[in-house]
């Protein structure tokens, strides 16, 4: 083929990608003015545009002061959440199941999610700061996975998935023992409802200042995993492999982990145990854009952030009663995973 | 150019499974390494690679000891061409030959445009430049042993080490991709592969190996090293070794009677 030929063939591609970030951006912002929309006291979508836009020029108007606090201070923040949240766990899902080479892992079933509950878990029970809980989250989390990780090292001659898959459901359900001591020692007045009510995962109680303090370890996190997008694809090569092409993968896979782990840490230190979307999304996002990583990582976040924006979304609107996300996520993961699972459309053999 | 094993002693857990192996593979040359299973070829060759320690003696590429190489250093030398596996996901098979880029490009680098091309020319190479674009899981198995080595290729690596790169093809792809391991040894490339079949080793080697218990018993030009006896003694089974009207190679059969004799 000819070189003239090569570039004719790039064009299209590079446009093809501009367009599919272009479209995903725009599919995000009105994703983010509907749900600001939406709610106990409605706001056209175009009334919260415009309040949103003059906001940001920083010229105030003729709109009803009420509206403007309703979208900047009471669902704005909410939102925000959602969309870090709901991005991050997703590109932490899609990073666990390359790291170790399997489609089925996510933060949930690898025990991070349990070990980073217990870690705040106890962090409420001692009433600490928002810091302290999120530390102590982060060190559960990586402690639960560090526990199932040797695991599955130490067991060898059987197939290494399965090993991982059940040492991680095994952990998880230790650590789900030590929550529930954890809840018979609170004080059920007190504790106990804030500790049931985050371990169901809801984005109600997030403050700017909670979103604040984490979204650092988020962009770190995050960073880190866009850098080694590349090499992630890798190491779902295998080990071998991997390094005789020459990647330290010694260095390589606990940079990863560790980022990941950060980041979900970090989630569920603000928002709870959301479950499936770190299973769900990157298994979706792949059927979209196909299992590589460079392209995985941005739809995964793309994906999870829409997703997670909308379903929290119905959860405060659909009923007097605001269903708690962890419910919700689980509702729509379940089927669509059994689905996945019975098409064998996962994208992966 | 040339790769020198000295002394080399390896196996798992400081338990040897071969010790004091002497042996030299020259740029542009193939060795073709038979044993049976449990010889101890695959831990010998992830010594070579580095992938586990040697327990003993060294790895030289020219004057470069490898054990105080990094990764990327190694696969700058050698390069590693597995059996044709199933890939966990879907990749299309130039992303698979352009992973061979890892080791030359720094932990944040992604690879660019000359890691692109330099993947389709190695893919042109081997005849398979129509491939790539499908997804390497729905090649088949000889395609899949091809893209690795094109892999390899686009390392840029003076020594290719193959693992039994014909177990899993059909008859056809098996000599296929011996071929193209031949041109690319005419081309300066050091080959060291495994295989169980001594015709192989006839169509594809210069020097032939013969492996048993850890340690090369006999190593030369393959029609001095596999002799009937030589096979016998390694397989277990009596063989005979001779040259079909028509072949440009001695052909291995057995002697023994099998089934339904032509006669």
């Amino acid at each position: 083929m000819s070189p003239s030929g090569e570039t004719g063939m790039e064009r299209p591609a590079i446009m093809r990608s501009a367009a599919a970030y272009g479209l995903a951006a725009l599919v995000l912002l009105v994703v983010v003015i509907v749900a600001l929309s939406v709610g106990k006291y409605p706001v056209r979508p175009e009334t919260t545009f415009s309040i949103l836009w003059q906001g940001i020029a920083g010229t105030t108007t003729d709109v009803d002061p009420t509206l403007g606090n309703v979208i900047w201070n009471v669902r704005l923040p909410r939102v925000m959440a959602g969309l870090c949240i709901g991005a991050v766990l997703a590109a932490a899902g899609a990073s666990y199941q390359g790291v170790f080479r399997n489609p089925l892992v996510s933060p949930d079933i690898l025990g991070v999610s349990a070990g980073a509950s217990l870690g705040a878990v106890f962090g409420i029970f001692l009433s600490l700061p928002v810091l302290a809980i999120q530390v102590l989250s982060f060190l559960g989390g990586l402690f639960a996975l560090a526990v199932v990780y040797a695991v599955g090292l130490a067991v060898r001659g059987r197939d290494p998935v399965l090993t991982l898959v059940l040492a991680g459901m095994a952990i998880a359900a230790l650590l789900a023992a030590g929550i529930s001591l954890v809840k018979i020692l609170a004080d059920p007045y007190d504790q106990l409802p804030a500790i049931t009510y985050w371990l169901l995962g809801s984005l109600a109680s997030v403050t700017n200042a909670d979103l604040v303090l984490v979204v650092p370890s988020f962009v770190l996190g995050v960073a880190v995993l866009h850098l080694l997008r590349w090499r992630i694809n890798l190491l779902s090569l295998g080990d071998d492999e991997a390094r005789a092409l020459g990647v330290e993968t010694r260095l390589l896979r606990p940079a990863l982990i560790a980022a990941a782990t950060l980041i979900t840490s970090a989630a569920v230190s603000i928002s709870g145990v959301i479950g499936w979307i770190g299973l769900v999304i990157p298994h979706m996002a792949r059927m979209l854009v196909g299992p590589d990583f460079r392209v995985l990582l941005p739809a995964s976040l793309f994906l999870g952030a829409a997703f997670l924006v909308v379903i929290d979304t119905v959860a405060r609107t659909a009923s007097t009663v605001e269903v708690p996300l962890g419910i919700l996520t689980a509702v729509i993961g379940a089927p669509f995973f059994l689905a996945l699972l019975a098409t064998g459309r996962g994208g992966w053999s | 150019m040339m790769m020198r094993l000295d002394n080399l002693a390896f196996g798992h857990r400081g338990v040897p499974i071969g010790s004091k192996m002497n042996l030299s593979v020259h740029a542009g040359e193939v060795l073709a390494i038979l044993g049976p299973n449990g010889a101890g070829k695959t831990t010998l060759f992830r010594t070579i690679l580095g992938l586990q320690r040697p327990l003993a003696g060294h790895v030289h590429v020219d004057d470069t000891d490898l054990s105080l190489c990094s990764r990327s250093e190694v696969a700058a030398r050698i390069a590693y061409v597995p059996q044709a596996h199933g890939a966990l996901f879907p990749f299309r098979a130039l992303d698979i030959v352009i992973m061979g880029r890892a080791g030359r490009l720094a932990a944040f680098r992604q690879p660019g445009r000359r890691d692109r091309d330099l993947a389709l020319a190695a893919m042109e190479r081997l005849g398979i430049r129509s491939l790539a674009d499908r997804p390497y899981t729905e090649i088949s198995g000889g395609e899949r042993q091809l893209v690795l080595i094109a892999r390899a290729l686009a390392q840029e690596a003076r020594f290719l080490v193959l693992d039994e790169p014909t177990a899993s093809l059909d008859y056809g792809h098996q000599f296929q991709v011996l071929e193209q391991i031949r041109l690319l040894a005419s081309s300066g490339k050091g080959v060291v592969l495994s295989t169980h079949n001594p015709d192989h080793a006839f169509f594809v080697a210069d020097r032939a190996a013969l492996m048993a218990g850890g340690a090369i018993l006999d190593i030369g030009e393959p029609r001095r090293v596999l002799t009937p006896a030589a096979l016998r003694s390694v397989f277990g089974i009596d063989v005979v070794v001779g040259r079909i009207a028509g072949s440009a190679h001695p052909t291995c059969a057995p002697a023994r009677v099998g089934g339904p004799s032509g006669d």
